[in-house]
């Protein structure tokens, strides 16, 4: 069993799983429910300022798409910030800090955008004993019309202006929790830390309708004939997530800044992968929301095995590895071709590879006598989609060519490593010659 | 001229030397890995599982099928293995249509259930083939149990109270360990030697040493046991069998079931086993199904299988019904045997129809003749050989619910302790219970 001690922005928790704040966070009961079950830590559900708490929707505030077999890819939800007020909240973060020392308690917090109003919360919450303060920048809907949330993570000059604030009221760890509903994640990260942020955590929900009524013609969620845009997560969001980690990771002005990964972490391996772009743990919810807290004893075990097998000793060793391995698109290597292989013995003979090929990308496959399909090599530019489709993982696989070895499609040997910046059809590199 | 089916009377080698292998050979074969992965994406990871709460040992089947789903299936092996060490023979021989399998969501709303057993097996098999034994050992406590009986039930409590730093002695009367796993079962359901592979990777975990050859009254007394260990669980399972009661069942030819199982599940050359032209099997559990069967296997050109009330009675459960008659068993129900004639060995076999009414069975006067040179009793076992001094209920050792005895110091589980169905599964859970009860009491100071 490898050990699973996660430290994050100084944070420490006996593993990299945290629950991120959002409905399962929302109160003592679950909380103590998770920690039970294994949770490393637990970012409670973003508290507002004092007075009466927000209200929420009674009808559906939640939407969904599935996969096969109705299985839940996307979640989108209208919820608002925690709805009971501040003080619960608070006496309730105080007792469960004291039950569950060695666990992660970091408090979300969401209030109106004046210096007043955060540096006179900040001091209350630190009273809670929680380890640490996420800056709520990031929902999308409901409170954004308020001035809050992602109308704040979507200007830069605020993140920095809050977080400095922030940083001037406590010394405990300040992660900002940035929105995805931007055209660069770099200019919000750049600013948060700029502000002081002691990491960022990303992301947080995608504006989205997941799907329109056609009886009725609203958008789900419905409320009374209506509905508005909620905050998409869940698996179907992960790629989404990477990518901004990974930017995030690579970017020279925040290269060394903490981050939290967050964004449909279903499975060990959606958490590994976060890890290795740059993340040092991750949070989750949608999947907590889809099959309940017992889920972290596979993410434990599985990333447990999975260290073990590659040997690594400490949950750090994974953080940042594949961030080298990302680049930008022009250095990508031009000359390494691979060429579409099906495994004949693992064929189930669906004729799927076949469907994609003919009918949607480049005519490469056979299909023969008795339902035997094969790539032709001179047709094959290797895009992978073939491999995508199939049912059966591992059924085809891509080949790579040797250097020497001639391109069917192209009849050129295979050379040596040569990007876009050098190619002779790039007229921008000829001027520049 | 070699012998076939038609060949009269009871003679080895009635089918081809080359066709035993394939008879014989696994029941359900291990899941490959797209097929897992594919019988696993099925499952719906239900809260509060039913297949969990069927399950005599209580494993966690949605977290062990969603870890073999993620690419884990060593991982899924643990979490089976930490609730049930055999965890890799119950998946074989489970009936499972009766236990996880028949309360799946997807039986009740589809009519096909995940593929639970077989998904067990996938993952257990896999860690197994690795070689790893996944539970170390707890620091020595220096206790001492004595656990008599090397069958599932002991092999369980002896694995547990191993882990939990005891030093165990296992006894067993027979030559090799296992019980029923190893001498009970139909070779079908366990194919290439798998009992004792089991028992082996089991013995891993280090801290037990076995005894063979030795049973209570013949080299082992209960008294004896008590004074030289700090805790003694019996496992000795049930090794007396139930007579017919009906006249002429002392012929040659009539033999008890569980000894034709036995001594096939021994057989180096199946080829050699002798079996009857015509088979008659008397009952109506497993043991009959199994040897009937295996009768039917070894080339037998008709077997029967007869039992005295009504399909829905019987305790071999429909799926297993129907798979003896889907290897050419023939089944007769509401027979009950009268007489067995034959001038020397046996020849037939008298039945007499019955009816059931207000659970109480009788005769209705019609009797039907069948030929038989082999008659198999497969009537139930009985306790044999249970010390004195404990107390006895409906025939079996009386016990509570972590397997207590009515003598302090001693616990009992497996079949031949009072409640729970005789089972592979239900016998693993008794010694893992009792095991846990011991380490409790003992560890009291």
């Amino acid at each position: 069993m490898a050990d699973l001690t996660s430290t994050f922005c100084g944070i420490k928790s006996p593993n990299p799983f945290w629950l991120a704040s959002a409905p399962p966070t929302d109160k003592e009961y679950n909380v103590r429910r998770a920690f039970e079950a294994g949770w490393g830590g637990v970012v409670w559900k973003t508290l507002g300022e004092e007075g009466p708490p927000v209200v929420n929707v009674s009808g559906p505030r939640y939407g969904a798409i599935f996969g096969a077999d109705r299985r839940l890819l996307g979640l989108n939800n209208i919820e608002l910030i925690t709805d009971r007020p501040l003080e619960v909240n608070l006496e309730e973060m105080t007792r469960v800090k004291k039950d569950y020392p060695d666990r992660a308690l970091i408090a979300s917090v969401m209030v109106p955008c004046d210096a007043e109003s955060w540096k006179s919360i900040i001091p209350r919450i630190a009273e809670t004993g929680c380890d640490g303060f996420e800056l709520n920048f990031g929902c999308p809907h409901g409170m954004a019309e308020r001035g809050m949330g992602s109308a704040v993570g979507q200007v830069p000059e605020y993140i920095e202006m809050v977080t400095r604030w922030c940083k001037e009221t406590t010394d405990l760890p300040v992660i900002v929790k940035l929105t995805p509903n931007i055209t660069n994640i770099l200019y919000p990260a750049e600013a948060a830390k700029r502000g002081g942020a002691d990491a960022v955590s990303l992301i947080n929900t995608i504006n989205s309708i997941t799907s329109v009524n056609l009886d009725t013609f609203s958008p789900e969620p419905m409320i009374d004939g209506k509905g508005t845009h909620g905050g998409y997560c869940g698996p179907a969001v992960k790629p989404i997530a990477l990518n901004m980690v990974a930017e995030i990771a690579r970017n020279p002005e925040t290269a060394g800044l903490p981050i939290s990964g967050i964004g449909g972490v279903t499975t060990w391996r959606d958490a590994a992968e976060f890890l290795a772009l740059g993340a040092s743990n991750v949070q989750v919810c949608t999947a907590a929301m889809t099959y309940g807290f017992k889920i972290v004893q596979e993410m434990i075990s599985g990333l447990s095995q999975y260290m073990d097998e590659k040997g690594f000793t400490s949950v750090a060793e994974i953080s940042g590895r594949a961030v080298p391995n990302v680049t930008d698109w022009q250095y990508l290597n031009l000359n390494h071709v691979t060429k579409a292989v099906i495994n004949q013995d693992d064929c189930i003979k669906c004729g799927r590879c076949y469907a994609a090929c003919e009918d949607t990308s480049h005519q490469a496959i056979e299909m023969g006598a008795d339902r035997t399909f094969t790539v032709k090599d001179d047709e094959c530019v290797a895009c992978n989609l073939c491999v995508n489709v199939c049912p059966v993982e591992g059924c085809i696989t891509m080949k790579t060519l040797e250097k020497g070895e001639v391109d069917e499609r192209t009849g050129r040997k295979v050379g040596d490593y040569a990007n876009w910046t050098t190619h002779p059809n790039n007229v921008a590199a000829c001027v520049a010659e | 001229m070699s012998n076939t089916p038609l060949t009269p009377g009871i003679q080895p080698g009635r089918l081809p030397a080359e066709s035993y292998p394939a008879q014989f050979s696994d029941l359900h074969p291990v899941l490959d890995h797209h097929e897992a992965l594919v019988a696993a994406d099925r499952c719906y990871f239900c809260h509060d599982a039913p297949c969990m709460t069927a399950c005599p040992t209580s494993i966690d089947v949605p977290l062990f099928i969603r870890q073999i789903l993620t690419g884990t299936p060593e991982a899924a092996a643990k979490t089976i293995f930490e609730q049930n060490i055999l965890g890799g023979m119950c998946a074989r021989v489970c009936p499972t249509e009766t236990l996880c399998e028949e309360v799946c969501v997807r039986e009740v709303a589809e009519g096909k259930p995940v593929e639970i057993g077989r998904l067990q097996r996938y993952a257990t098999d896999t860690l197994m083939a690795a070689g790893v034994h996944p539970f170390a050992r707890a620091e020595p406590t220096g206790k001492t149990v004595a656990v008599v009986g090397a069958g599932p039930a002991g092999l369980s409590a002896a694995h547990r109270l191993a882990m939990k730093g005891h030093d165990v002695t296992m006894f067993d009367a027979r030559p090799k360990s296992g019980g029923l796993n190893e001498y009970g079962i139909a070779s079908y359901k366990a194919p290439d030697g798998y009992a004792q592979k089991e028992v082996d990777w089991l013995m891993q975990i280090g801290g037990i040493s076995v005894v063979n050859g030795k049973k209570l009254g013949d080299g082992l007394s209960l008294d004896a046991l008590k004074a030289e260990y700090d805790a003694v669980f019996l496992a000795i399972g049930l090794a007396g069998v139930n007579a017919l009661r009906a006249e002429g069942e002392d012929k040659p030819g009539v033999l008890d079931a569980v000894d034709f199982i036995s001594e096939l599940r021994q057989a180096a050359d199946l080829s050699k086993l002798p079996v009857g032209r015509n088979v008659v099997v008397i009952g109506g559990g497993m043991t009959a199904v199994d040897a009937a069967v295996q009768a039917k296997l070894l080339g037998a050109q008709n077997v029967s299988m007869v039992y005295r009330r009504g399909r829905a009675r019987m305790s071999a459960s429909e799926y297993e019904q129907d798979f003896a008659t889907s290897k050419g068993v023939q089944i007769f129900y509401n027979a009950a045997p009268v007489a067995v004639y034959g001038n020397g060995a046996v020849a037939e076999v008298e039945f007499e129809y019955t009816s059931e009414e207000g659970g109480s069975l009788k005769g209705t006067g019609e009797t039907f003749r069948l030929p038989a040179d082999q008659v198999f009793k497969a009537i139930g076992q009985t306790l044999d050989g249970a010390p004195e001094g404990l107390e006895i209920t409906d025939g079996k050792i009386a016990v509570d619910a972590v397997g207590r005895t009515s003598v302090a110091g001693v616990w009992a589980g497996g079949d031949c302790a009072s409640g729970g169905e005789d089972l592979t599964v239900t016998a693993v859970a008794e010694g893992r219970d009792a095991a846990e009860d011991i380490h409790a009491k003992l560890m009291e100071g």
